[in-house]
This record gives structure tokens, C-alpha cells and sequence, in this order.
């Protein structure tokens, strides 16, 4: 029996439910695969060189781009584009919508993206220096690649999708704005379906690796796979990745009418703003986030039996949020705490959507999924509840909590319950 | 460039533009919009490429020289007699 939430308690037309998920990851290209490289340890990061920054480590997805694009539709695109063509189309297959029939008017896609424009603007300037920067060489697609809504835009125009389509730009917060942007466009009946998560082609910009070493932010390792590890003491730093997971969401009433299978609901979320500096968290504010998406749940603390942490491998953010989190769920012994980054690096815009992915078959198979790479725990990090290294099986799992924060202080949280 | 290297390059363009469609049995006097999946956009691909690889520059007003492929390499014979291909 699932202790209800507030959202059990709403008519079916303003339950919203998750009924199919597409994604991409560096460890997996479907639901189940990155399911089965999270319980089995496996790495998504590899060595990895760029354009004039050089040797590095990134999360590097190998989806198959030709299944839904044509080769001149990749020329033309750009990898973030890519990235969500591959994971609507994958999410809508999941579903099991029939898609022939469905009225695309009534579409919406919303996704989030940490950053747009910057890999297709390095690109042209690397162009335009081999013409001693003659500008008249700089490429007429830059403005339909770089415009804000591109990701979202590629997706419409592969799909025939003629309903609403934006991006959602909330740095690394911005998957699960994505899923939030969603839910309230389905509330609002703006839509019947919508496609929400998010996106990210950051590995593909010099300009993110660079400026992440210049903060003393980038993860170095001689072993790649062990470069990303959240709460660990020897953690130096972010692993880049790319990747994508968009969710097909609708109404309650909507799936149950078409017998759709669901695989969670989204029973509460939450936004709010440090507003104290450009890229220090504010464990105070994560809180005040963490709580606020509990109180619009109605669920307590110790009703959360996942928490999927934001944690990035920086020294002062991973303990700043634990910090957060010690001082809502301190007291929960429920209450396990993983994470995914230290799988697959920081997907940026992609990280919020990916890692609830990674935790939602939990409500099926019962396992939570580490963290790895902790070899020797940091004390400030050292929450009760934190899975680390190897999958812990549970009794139930009711309700998901996952964080999502992003720089110029935006946080964000939602809850998936089972159903 | 003869006619003929002037035919080999905009081939070699086009596969780049268009690398899904089938080049070989190009009708040289029909239009390529006629047989081939090319929007304004490619076009521009085109003018772009041609001003890269051998700085040809092709006026607005005279796009429209580029409809076929014979109407092209005519186009571009006296603009590009000159250039050693490479």
C-alpha cells in the first residue's frame, strides 16, 4: 500500500504520468541497457580530446543518429538536435502511442538545455580563421543551429510535431525543469502529450572543458572510469558528458484511456533560486527546495525512499548539497541517497531527466543503484542512507526525490511515485 | 578547370550537401531541384562552397544560373578556366 501524496487526491485529468521514456546515455542507449550498466558498475567515461583544449575525459554517447535522421538532416542539425531526435522518437516507441494517429497539433516538446549555440559558434570561427576570418564564409545554417529552441525545433520538424515546442534554459537544472515545464503545459491543456527532459551536446564545445579547468573544476584520473566520484575525498572536479532523456508524459486520464503502461507520476516538484552568487550552491536554498517540492507532495521526508543527488564531484558542491540533504532527511532511515554522475560525468542539460531514468526501474526491480567510485568516504559527505559501490536491494519503492542544480543558483526538484 | 573538373567539383559538393541522394544518374539538363531533395538552403550550401574551396563568388542575381548542372559548369567555366585543380 503507497502512502498517498497529494497528487492521489487530484482528478485523473490533473495526475500527469510518465508512459514512455527514450534516452541516450554514455553507458547505454536504451532504458534497459542503462539500467543494466548501472547495477553492474559500468562506466560511461572515456578518454576523450578536443579542439584546442587537447587530451581530456568526457561521458561519449554512441546512439545510432541514421535511425531517425537522415545523414543530410545530421549535416545540416546539430548534436544536441540529434540527441533529442533520437530520444523523442525512442520515448514515443516506449510508449506505445499510436503515433500514425496521434494529433501532432496537440503535441508539446519542452526541453532543457544547460547552454545552446556554443559548439555551432566554435565550429564557424574555426571555420572562418582558416579564411583569415572572412566572415563572408561563416555558414548560413549558424542562425537556425544556434537559436534557442533548436533542440526542441529539430524534434518538431523529424516528427511533424506542429504544437508548442521550446527549450527550457535552467543550466544543469534543466532536466527536470523540462519534465516540471511539461506537466504544467498538460494542467494547462496546452497539450495531450508531452515530450519533456532534456538534452545536452556540451562535449562538443571546448569552451565548457576550458572554463571548468580555469575554475579548478575538471576531473582528472589516470583511469577514466574513476574520474567521476561524487562524495569520494580524492574527487578533483566535473567529467563532461553528453546525452539526452526526454519522457513522453500525459494526463492520467489520458493514459488510462488508451491503456497505456505507466511507469511513475510526477507527485510533486519544485524551483527556487539561490540568488547569493554565480556558481556556489546555497545548501540553505536547496533545502528550502528539497522541502517545498515535499510540502506540494504532501509526503514527509522519511516517505522518500530514493534520493537522486545533483552531487557533481566538486569538492565544495557535493558537500554543500549534502549539507542540504542531511538537514531534511538527517533523521530518515529509509532513506537511500545514490548517485549517477559518478556512471556517466555531468550531462549538463540531460542530467536531471538521465538520472531519474536511471533510479525510476527501481520501482519495478526494488535495487537502488550505487555511487562509485567512493573509495574512502568524505566525512562531510557522509550521509546515513548513501548507497555506495555496490546495488542495495529494498523492500518497496514507493517515492523517487530527484535534485537538479545549476548555475546562477537554480534548483530543482521532483518526485516520481509509483503507480 | 575544364568542364569536366568543373562537373567533378560540383558533384563532390552536391555528395557532400546531399550525402543520402544518388548521384550517378544525374540528368545534366534537367533541373536539379527536378531530382534531387535541395531547398534554398542547399543552395546557398552551393554558393558557399564555392567560395571556400576556390573563392568564386556568385552573386545573388545570378544564382539562378545554378538550376541544372549544364546551366552550372557553363556558368562557371569562365570563372574557374583559370584554377589549377588541385
Amino acid at each position: 500500500m503507497i502512502a498517498p501524496s497529494r497528487a492521489s487526491k487530484l482528478p485523473d485529468s490533473q495526475r500527469i504520468v510518465i508512459t514512455g521514456i527514450g534516452l541516450t546515455a554514455p553507458n547505454g542507449n536504451d532504458w534497459a541497457s542503462f539500467r543494466e550498466a548501472l547495477l553492474n558498475g559500468r562506466s560511461g567515461v572515456q578518454p576523450y580530446e578536443i579542439r584546442y583544449f587537447g587530451k581530456t575525459l568526457a561521458g561519449i554517447c554512441d546512439f545510432e543518429a541514421t535511425r531517425y535522421q537522415s545523414k543530410k538532416d545530421l549535416r545540416r542539425g546539430t548534436r544536441a538536435g540529434s540527441v533529442g531526435v533520437y530520444t523523442a522518437n525512442e520515448a514515443v516507441k516506449h510508449s506505445g502511442l499510436d503515433w500514425a494517429n496521434v494529433d501532432r497539433s496537440r503535441v508539446g516538446i519542452y526541453v532543457g538545455v544547460t547552454e545552446h549555440g556554443n559548439v555551432e559558434t566554435e565550429n564557424e570561427i574555426y571555420v572562418i580563421k582558416g579564411f583569415d576570418y572572412d566572415t563572408s564564409c561563416w555558414s548560413h545554417h549558424h542562425n537556425p543551429r544556434t537559436v534557442a529552441n533548436n533542440p526542441a525545433g529539430e524534434i518538431a520538424l523529424n516528427m511533424g510535431i506542429t504544437g508548442p515546442h521550446y527549450t527550457i534554459g535552467a543550466a544543469c537544472a534543466a532536466g527536470n525543469a523540462g519534465l516540471i515545464q511539461g506537466a504544467q503545459m498538460l494542467r494547462l491543456d496546452e497539450c495531450d502529450v508531452a515530450i519533456a527532459g532534456g538534452t545536452s551536446e556540451s562535449i562538443h564545445t571546448f569552451g565548457i572543458f576550458a572554463s571548468f579547468n580555469s575554475q579548478n573544476a575538471l576531473a582528472t584520473h589516470d583511469d577514466p572510469t574513476k574520474a567521476s566520484r561524487p562524495f569520494d575525498t580524492q574527487r578533483n572536479g566535473i567529467v563532461v558528458a553528453e546525452g539526452g532523456c526526454l519522457y513522453v508524459l500525459e494526463r492520467l486520464s489520458h493514459a488510462k484511456a488508451r491503456g497505456a503502461e505507466i511507469y511513475g507520476e510526477l507527485v510533486g516538484y519544485a524551483i527556487n533560486t539561490d540568488a547569493t552568487d554565480f556558481v556556489l550552491p546555497n545548501p540553505e536554498r536547496q533545502a528550502e527546495c528539497v522541502r517545498l517540492a515535499l510540502k506540494r507532495a504532501e509526503l514527509e521526508p522519511d516517505q522518500i525512499d530514493i534520493v537522486s543527488t545533483h552531487a557533481t564531484g566538486t569538492n565544495s558542491g557535493d558537500s554543500q548539497e549534502c549539507t542540504a540533504l542531511r538537514d531534511v532527511f538527517g533523521h530518515c532511515s529509509n532513506t537511500r541517497i545514490n548517485n549517477t554522475k559518478s556512471f556517466i560525468g555531468h550531462a549538463m542539460g540531460a542530467a536531471g531527466s538521465l538520472e531519474l531514468a536511471g533510479n525510476l526501474a527501481s520501482f519495478r526491480d526494488r535495487v537502488v543503484h550505487p555511487t562509485i567510485n567512493v573509495d574512502e568516504l568524505d566525512p562531510d559527505c557522509a550521509l546515513p542512507g548513501l548507497v555506495l559501490n555496490e546495488p542495495q536491494s529494498v523492500a518497496s519503492v514507493d517515492y523517487i526525490l530527484n535534485n537538479s542544480f545549476g548555475m546562477l543558483g537554480i534548483n530543482s526538484v521532483v518526485i516520481i511515485g509509483r503507480l | 578547370m575544364t568542364p569536366a573538373e568543373i562537373r567533378d567539383e560540383i558533384i563532390d559538393i552536391l555528395d557532400d550537401i546531399s550525402p543520402d541522394e544518388d548521384l550517378e544518374n544525374l540528368d545534366d539538363d534537367k533541373a536539379f531541384r527536378e531530382q534531387l531533395e535541395l531547398d534554398s538552403m542547399d543552395f546557398l550550401d552551393i554558393v558557399m562552397e564555392l567560395r571556400k574551396r576556390h573563392r568564386v563568388q556568385i552573386p545573388e542575381e545570378e544564382y539562378g544560373n545554378l538550376a541544372s548542372m549544364s546551366s552550372t559548369v557553363a556558368y562557371l567555366e569562365p570563372k574557374m578556366k583559370d584554377i589549377v585543380k588541385s
